[in-house]
Order: structure tokens, then C-alpha cells, then sequence
């Protein structure tokens, strides 16, 4: 029995993403992922007596795109203030955030599920500076002797997005996490590079029986770090909760932490242990007047979104799994575009980028954003084809000749001698000698074999290197096959 | 008159005639401190090698006939929460005892280029949470003008130092008074800046709101040439303010005619001594003999001043404090568990009176008080604003004591909150941000005894004015402790 035959899940997700700044947030060190531990450090992020932070106005430049990217109101007037609380990876032991004046509140975006459209608000979205991180001695925080921190990560700028608690299902929650990082990605505010942790999510849930419209007592798991994560997370979660009520308990109000090893959710505090952060005014910076033309000039800098573009594709005539598929990713999607500017057959574009292109990056762990084969490159090789210069099958091979050497399409047809025998009179002679080596498989197609026919094209094939022309074969086959030997 | 009790000017030409090299004053400088330290305690490091090798610098630029600013070569020392690359920086706590920054405040570097010499670090309260130095984790400072007095706090290092003329000037951080009312008990002059003229890029933060780095000196015009070398913009600090600054000099204008002076009532309520008060009268006679116009004037709202300030110092204390947990520098007790080892440390290197204070802001920001007391308290802290804003409206300058007694005996005062009220008429000026600058009037019980006067925001000059007059008229920083009298 699954929790959904007698409840129904309620959920919002608080998303941290870095912001994809070359420094960080209140001081002038890198944000460069990676590199020694504490080099990218100074006295401020170090959190050294006397140190003052100054907000990089970067930080406030993506802030307002983002918010902008998610229907947000920008706020005209907006502040930082402390958020308190001990933890050895947190150099001031309080963390420079915003509490109750965000840049952004009150935006919206839209999922799709099962081809119907759904709204998720967005509470607030807010700037405030990520933690340094700390690096245990042994396998795991509890069967280590000591830990060390490394505060490379300390003062990186983060964007805090919270969702109203409008999902209902694990998949609403998944298609909201999916559209939001491709919409941050699209705005071009964070790489969204989740393997390494530049997308970060808590996730609060809870269940009420099926009917009800209160809210049932929710918990709050923190720190998933991917959709898979997420997905397996609150499946297990909504069952747990739907055990203890089924025994008639309270789901207790807690934070818990997700063990990936296990699967499993973990206590970590409960409401009575929660921090206290006291949050107050920031008064080592001062309050920030954001006046509408700064917003309008970041407004003009924003891109063509993903659901925009998924809806310009479908125009052009691809289905909308296609449109789907292919704004998955900004570099797929410009991709695409840019293959399009010189080869306007969307259909034909996108079979190729979704099918042997996708492939053939995936195989060698690339993604379209280092692609070796240039969008004008594709857009050649398209050409030949239609021209009939090639096949489609030695396209293929052109294709993955482009990949490695980075020849352009017309040089690797010439120099390897792939273009396509459409000589008739040439075509004729070897067909003719096909027929000829393979008497039996001419008996069983004129037997009513149709298999025959597709060994013999075949063959045509095999003896031309797959040279020869599919729809010429075609034709002189069957003319030749219709004379009676 | 020895060398080392002249002014910075005096000094300044000295060097610049070459009757005296750096170095040799300097080393003057060192022996005095030498002399008078076992007595006074005002250092908590004496960095004589570096001072004598920023001497021979300027020395070497003397020699080479380049011109040098009006501080170059001169002595001074820092409060110790100023931080200084490479010299340990204390913050007369246990905690930071062996604390050496990599890094330089913004004021340190600004004297620095202006070629002043560090003579060492000084003596305070610890993190400068108190009003008589006897806070700090380390030792008690004396009063030069009778060593069985406090010098006030909690910037008593720099006011005692400057007074026993182991240094021509030094500079201090003025929380709730802690500039003034040290160098009121001390007899010197030490001014407040308007919150956001000096940089408090590294000056260890006790309440971020409030602090201000100032200059403590034995005149006016010394005090008006360090504020020349350490005002101005510094983008390491947010709020500290672009502004035009003048050259505080030129406001040294022994002419107060038609100055207009309120005197607010509320300042003489409070436990102030009557000797004290008679003083401040002698003090506005003297004013409106020279031409200037005196007023009783209110400010209604002080009486809720003391109390605003003990909320929101203490809350932002508790806060700019956390960060010493012994993680990653600092004073580290050794513990099994890492929540073990930060408890531990701070129960260990921090005193009570700074434990009082972060513990009283804690529980003023916690969920269910914040809107009591945080939020109140900067209710409280507008209309104290509005009080002055409308004053300064009508007059120039404000006019009262420093302080409502003179030092205090060692000791005497035990209990945290008569000591508190001892800052009643300093704290006002922080909440507003507005300047102000105390100066000797004279003494009672043979102690000296400070005027305040407080300008509107960014007019130290017009408060330089006020304060040059009185003292060119009435001479009392000429008067020097008997301590030093024998020494002669």
C-alpha cells in the first residue's frame, strides 16, 4: 500500500544556489571551485577580528535577474542581517543573509505534469554567503577523530529561492526543481553545476489525509544535493510519515538529514532543539536602495527563458517532448539554434542533436557545451545530405570524422571518398553482379519472400562501402527483380 | 619644557631644522616609557625595535632633504584593538593574548604612511566592554594625575599614555564614551568622530553600530592634525562615508563670537558632582565672555538613552564576538568534542564583564524579547536622534561634563551598573552618531575635569573652533601631573 491511497503529500523546497560570480560576496577572493584548502581566503571571509565585509554588487546584479527569471517583484529597498548560530565551518559563527526584507518575493513558475500546466509560487528568493566546509579525517562526522575546515567555500555567494508548499506529488516536486535550475541556468546566474554542489536543496514535507485542507505537522530535510537524491528522499519520507500516522502517532516536527548510503532519513534536531538564530540588522553593511532603472537594465540583459523557448520550438513545428529534450540544457538549446541559423529544417536539426550527436557526446562524457563539432559543421553535413551528396549512414561516419579531427563535413566526403554513387549506369552494373552472385535470395523474394529484398540492398551496399544511393538502389533493384531471370 | 611635552607642530619643526633626529626622539620617547611604565602600565607591548626602525626611515628623508607630513617621525602608540600586521593585538583579552593579524587596520596603515612611529600597543578594557580598564585580562592602567585612580575606559591606555607623555598622541575607540571619558579623567583631549569618518576596517568590533576610532592628544591642534592623517572614505568599510575632508586646521580660530551654544538640562541630572558642575558654569561664563551665545536647551528623550544602549551594544557584542571559538585562531582549550572545545575556550578567555554583556545581548535578541528590547531599543535610539537633530538645529554645539564624577579609585566602583551610569553623557552622542570632543576645564579634588561639546554630523571642525578658543583661553593643558613635574 503506498501513502497515496489514504494521503496527500504537501511540500515546498528551499533551493541555495551559488551565483556565479568571479568573487565573492563580501570580500575580493575567488570563487573558483576546487583549488588548495584556505587559498582563497582573506581576513574577511576568514573572519578575522576587526575584518568588514563589502557586498560585491554582482551578488545584487544576479540577485535581480534571478528574481526577475522567476516573476519576482524586486524589492526597491532591502537589507542584510545576521543569522546566528555556532558551527566550526562558519567563520563570524553568524551568516550574513536576509531576513525579512528580500530582494525578491512574491514570483511564480510554471511546471508541466501530465501535459497539464501548474503554477509554484515563489515565496522569496534572498542574498546571503555559503559556509566553509569541513573535511572529516575518516569516512563519515561521527567515526572521525578530528576534522579540519577548509574555507575556500566560506563567503561564496549564494541565492536562496523558497517555494510556497505547493506541490503534491514527488514528480511536482522534481518537474519545479528541474524547470527552476534550467530557468537559473538559462539567466546565466549559476553554472548549476550540482555535482559539485552550486545547487543545494531542503526539502520540507508533509502529509494530511486525502480531503483535508489543513496542513499536517511537516519536517524539514536538509542539504540533498541532486533531483535523484530529492525524488528518493521524499519517497521514502512520505512513507515513513504515513506509517507513523497509520499507527496513530505524530509525525514530529524536526529537521532530519537524508543518508544516500542507506536511503534512509535521520533525525538531526527537533523543534524543541531548534536554533535560535536571532536574526537582527547587518550593521557592518549598510541598506541597499534598488532603484527601478537598475532593474530595468538588468532586465534588458535577461535571455530568451526555457518555457519561452520551448514554445518558439514547438512552432517550428517539433513536438513538445522534442522542445522538452532539447531545452533540457542552455548549451543543447543554443545549440540548436545555432545549427538552425544555417539549416532551417527543425525536424531534421533535432533528430540529430537528440539522437546521434547526444550519443556520440555521451560516450565521450562531453556535454554540448565543449561540443568539438561546430553548429555550422552540423549545419554543412545537413546540406550534403539533402543534397545527396552522402547517405545518411555515411553521415554518421562523417559526423564522428568531424568529432575527432574537426575537419569540416565537405573536406572529410572528399578526402575519404565518401560521396554517393548516384551514376545510374554505375549502379545498374553492380547490382547486376549482386544479382547474380545470389541466385537463391533472387528465388525467394520472387518466391514472396520480402525479407530477400533488404539482404540484397544490403549487399548493393556492402559492395559500394555503403556509398551507393538508398533510394536509387531501391528503384533499380526492384525494376531489375521485376525481370523475370 | 622637555621635548617629549611638546606639540606635534613643535615637534614637527624640531625634525624638520634637524635639531632633533627621529631616532633620537624616539629613544627619548622609549626611556620615558621605560621610566614611567612600572608606574602607569599603559602598554601591553612596547615595539621599540620597529618604532626606532620607522624612525631612521624618516630620518634617512629628513637627510635626503624630502619633506615629511606633520606626523612623521613623532611617537605614538595604538589601543590594542586596532589591529597592526605582524604585532600581537590583544584586545587586552585572553583570547586573542597571542593573537598576531596579518593585516593592518585602516588607521594603523594611514599613520603608517603618514610616517608616524608606532611606539607600541595599549592598554583597555577587554574588548573595550568597560569604563576604567580594569577589565583587561592582563593588568590595571593608573592615572597619571594620582596612580591610586583609574584612567577611565575604556581607551585608558591611550588616555593614560598621552597624559604621562610616553607618547605624543594616541588613538582610541569611543563606544559609548570610551574616547572621552578617559580623556576627561585623564585630562587630555579626545575626540568622537561622526559615525563613518574613520575607517574601522580592522578595529576589533565590540558594537558595530556605535564604534569609532578617534585621536586622544594633549591639545587641540594635535588632535585636528591626527584626524587629518585617519578621516576620509575607506572602501573596506561600508559605512564609512565619502565626504569632503577638510584640513582640520584651518578651523583653529581663536574667535567664538556669535557661536551659539545649547546647554542641554538633562546632562547635569545624574549623580554629577556639584564641584564638577560649578566647573562647567566657570566654563560657559568663560564662553560668553569671548562672544558666544549660551542656552538651556532639552533633549527630552536621554533618560532612555543609557538603557537603548545597553540593548543594542550588548546584542551586536554578542553577535561580533561569537566568532572567537578557538577554531581557527585565537586562544583553543582542548576538548574531546568540538562543541566541548568552543564552551571551554570562551569560558576560559573570556572575563566577566565581557560574558556579562554578551550574555545580556543574547537574551535581548532571542525569539519572544527581540521586539521587547532590540526592537524598542532603536525606537528609543530615533527619537534620541530627533532630540539632537532638533538642538542642532538652533545651536552650533551642545555643551556639558564629560562625565558626572572625576576618576574613580581603584575598586571603588563594583557594581556593573553604577559603572554604566558613569557614561550617562557620552552614550547619547553614539546613538546619534554625532561627534564630540572632550576637553580639560579645570579640577576638582586635585583630578582633571572634562567638557564635552558635541557638533552636528561631519562638523568637528566648528567643534575643533569651540574647543581651540577655550583652551587657548583658559590654558589647562599646560597643567601636567605632579608624577611628571617630579621627574623633571
Amino acid at each position: 500500500m503506498s501513502y497515496q491511497d489514504k494521503y496527500e503529500m504537501v511540500c515546498g523546497v528551499e533551493t541555495h544556489v551559488e551565483l556565479a560570480t568571479k568573487t565573492k560576496i563580501f570580500c575580493a577572493c575567488t570563487t573558483e571551485f576546487g583549488g588548495e584548502q584556505n587559498t582563497h581566503v582573506c581576513p574577511v571571509c576568514l573572519g578575522l577580528p576587526g575584518a568588514l565585509p563589502v557586498l560585491n554588487r554582482e551578488v545584487v546584479n544576479l540577485a535581480i535577474k534571478a528574481g526577475l527569471a522567476l516573476n519576482c517583484e524586486i524589492a526597491e529597498f532591502t537589507k542584510f542581517d545576521r543569522k546566528n548560530y555556532f558551527y566550526p565551518d562558519l567563520s563570524k559563527n553568524y551568516q550574513t543573509s536576509q531576513y525579512d526584507l528580500p530582494i525578491c518575493k512574491n514570483g511564480r513558475l510554471e511546471i508541466e505534469i501530465n501535459g497539464e500546466s501548474k503554477s509554484i509560487g515563489i515565496t522569496r528568493a534572498h542574498m546571503e554567503e555559503d559556509a566553509g566546509k569541513l573535511v572529516h579525517s575518516g569516512e563519515s562526522i561521527t567515526t572521525s577523530d578530528s576534522s579540519y575546515v577548509d574555507y575556500n567555500r566560506a563567503g561564496v555567494p549564494l541565492l536562496e529561492i523558497v517555494s510556497e508548499p505547493d506541490m503534491r506529488t514527488v514528480d511536482e516536486v522534481i518537474a519545479y526543481l528541474q524547470e527552476l535550475v534550467q530557468i537559473l541556468d538559462y539567466a546565466g546566474v549559476s553554472d548549476c553545476k550540482m555535482e559539485q554542489g552550486s545547487v543545494r536543496f531542503d526539502v520540507n514535507v508533509s502529509l494530511r489525509p486525502l480531503g483535508s485542507r489543513e496542513l499536517g505537522t511537516r519536517t524539514e530535510i536538509k542539504n540533498l544535493n541532486s533531483f535523484a537524491a530529492v525524488r528518493r528522499c521524499l519517497e521514502y519520507e512520505t512513507e515513513r510519515q504515513a506509517k507513523v500516522l497509520n499507527k496513530g502517532e505524530k509525525v514530529i516536527q524536526e529537521t532530519r538529514t537524508w543518508d544516500d548510503s542507506q536511503g534512509v532519513t535521520l533525525s538531526l534536531r527537533t523543534k524543541e532543539e531548534a536554533h535560535d538564530y536571532r536574526y537582527f540588522p547587518e550593521a557592518d553593511l549598510v541598506p541597499l536602495k534598488i532603484d527601478p532603472e537598475w532593474v530595468e537594465r538588468i532586465r534588458a540583459t535577461l535571455p530568451e527563458l526555457p518555457a519561452a523557448k520551448r514554445e518558439r520550438l514547438k512552432e517550428l513545428g517539433l513536438s513538445g517532448y522534442e522542445a522538452g529534450v532539447l531545452t533540457s540544457s542552455k548549451a543543447m538549446a543554443d545549440y540548436f539554434d545555432r545549427v538552425m541559423q544555417n539549416y532551417a529544417d527543425a525536424k531534421v536539426v533535432a533528430n540529430w542533436i537528440m539522437g546521434d550527436l547526444s550519443a556520440l557526446l555521451k560516450a565521450n562524457n562531453r556535454s554540448f557545451e565543449d561540443c568539438p563539432i561546430k553548429p555550422y559543421q552540423l549545419a554543412d553535413m545537413l546540406k550534403l545530405i539533402k543534397k545527396g551528396d552522402i547517405s545518411g549512414k555515411i553521415a554518421k561516419t562523417v559526423l564522428e570524422e568531424i568529432y575527432t579531427g574537426g575537419k569540416d563535413p565537405a573536406v572529410i566526403v572528399k578526402e575519404k571518398g565518401l560521396v554517393q554513387i548516384r551514376d545510374q549506369d554505375a549502379l545498374e552494373k553492380i547490382i547486376a553482379e549482386v544479382l547474380a552472385q545470389n541466385p537463391k535470395s533472387v528465388a525467394d523474394y520472387q518466391g514472396g519472400k520480402e525479407k530477400a529484398f533488404g539482404f540484397l540492398v544490403g549487399q548493393v551496399m556492402k559492395a559500394t562501402q555503403g556509398k551507393a544511393n538508398p533510394e536509387l538502389v531501391n528503384k533499380i533493384l526492384k525494376e531489375k527483380l521485376q525481370i523475370a531471370y | 619644557m622637555k621635548t617629549i611635552r611638546k606639540s606635534l607642530a613643535e615637534l614637527h619643526t624640531l625634525l624638520v631644522n634637524k635639531e632633533i633626529s627621529s631616532v633620537e626622539l624616539t629613544g627619548e620617547y622609549l626611556d620615558h616609557i621605560s621610566e614611567f611604565e612600572p608606574k602607569i602600565r599603559a602598554f601591553i607591548t612596547v615595539t621599540a625595535e620597529k618604532a626606532l626602525a620607522q624612525a631612521k626611515k624618516i630620518d634617512q628623508k629628513i637627510a635626503q632633504g624630502e619633506s615629511i607630513g606633520p606626523l612623521a617621525g613623532i611617537p605614538m602608540a595604538l589601543k590594542d584593538n586596532l589591529c597592526t600586521e605582524e604585532i600581537v593585538t590583544t584586545c587586552a583579552s585572553q583570547m586573542l593574548r597571542e593573537f598576531i593579524p596579518p593585516y593592518n587596520a585602516t588607521v594603523t596603515s594611514r599613520l603608517e604612511a603618514a610616517g608616524a612611529v608606532l611606539a607600541g600597543k595599549l592598554n583597555m578594557d577587554e574588548f573595550a566592554m568597560g569604563s576604567t580598564t580594569e577589565s583587561s585580562a592582563f593588568f590595571l592602567t593608573a592615572n597619571p594625575w594620582d596612580l591610586s585612580r583609574v584612567p577611565g575606559g575604556s581607551s585608558g591606555g591611550s588616555a593614560a599614555s598621552v597624559a604621562a607623555g610616553e607618547v605624543a598622541y594616541s588613538l582610541g575607540s569611543d563606544t559609548g564614551g570610551s574616547i572621552r571619558q578617559p580623556a576627561a579623567f585623564c585630562g587630555v583631549v579626545g575626540l568622537k568622530p561622526t559615525y563613518g569618518v574613520v575607517s574601522r576596517y580592522g578595529l576589533a568590533a565590540f558594537a558595530s553600530s556605535l564604534d569609532q576610532v578617534g585621536p586622544l592628544t594633549r591639545t587641540v591642534r594635535d588632535n585636528a592634525l591626527v584626524l587629518n592623517a585617519i578621516a576620509g572614505y575607506d572602501v573596506l568599510d561600508s559605512t564609512s562615508v565619502p565626504f569632503n575632508k577638510p584640513d582640520y586646521t584651518q578651523f583653529l580660530e581663536n574667535n567664538v563670537k556669535g557661536l551659539k551654544i545649547g546647554v542641554p538640562k538633562e546632562f547635569f541630572e545624574h549623580g554629577l558632582k556639584s564641584e564638577i558642575a560649578e566647573l562647567i558654569k566657570q566654563a560657559l561664563k568663560t564662553y560668553e565672555q569671548l562672544g558666544a551665545e549660551i542656552e538651556e536647551c532639552s533633549l527630552p528623550h536621554m533618560q532612555y538613552a543609557l538603557p537603548a544602549y545597553f540593548v543594542i551594544s550588548t546584542a551586536e557584542c554578542s553577535s561580533n564576538l561569537a566568532r572567537y571559538d578557538g577554531v581557527s585562531y585565537g586562544y583553543r582549550a582542548e576538548a574531546e568534542e568540538v562543541i566541548d572545545m568552543c564552551e571551554t575556550t570562551r569560558a576560559k578567555a573570556f572575563g566577566p564583564e565581557v560574558k556579562r554583556r554578551m550574555l545580556f545581548g543574547t537574551y535581548a535578541l532571542s525569539s519572544g524579547n527581540y521586539e521587547a528590547y532590540y526592537v524598542k531599543a532603536q525606537k528609543v535610539r530615533t527619537l534620541i536622534k530627533q532630540d539632537f537633530a532638533q538642538a542642532l538645529a538652533k545651536y552650533h554645539v551642545l555643551l556639558s561634563p564629560t562625565t558626572p564624577t572625576v576618576a574613580y579609585k581603584i575598586g571603588e566602583i563594583s557594581e556593573p551598573v553604577a559603572c554604566y551610569m558613569g557614561d550617562v553623557y557620552t552614550i547619547p552622542v553614539n546613538l546619534a552618531g554625532l561627534p564630540a570632543i572632550s576637553i580639560p576645564a579645570g579640577f576638582v579634588d586635585n583630578m582633571p575635569v572634562g567638557l564635552q561639546l558635541i557638533g552636528n554630523y561631519f562638523a568637528e571642525g566648528l567643534l575643533y573652533r569651540a574647543a581651540y578658543a577655550f583652551e587657548q583661553n583658559t590654558g589647562y593643558y599646560q597643567e601636567i601631573p605632579a608624577l611628571l613635574r617630579e621627574a623633571d
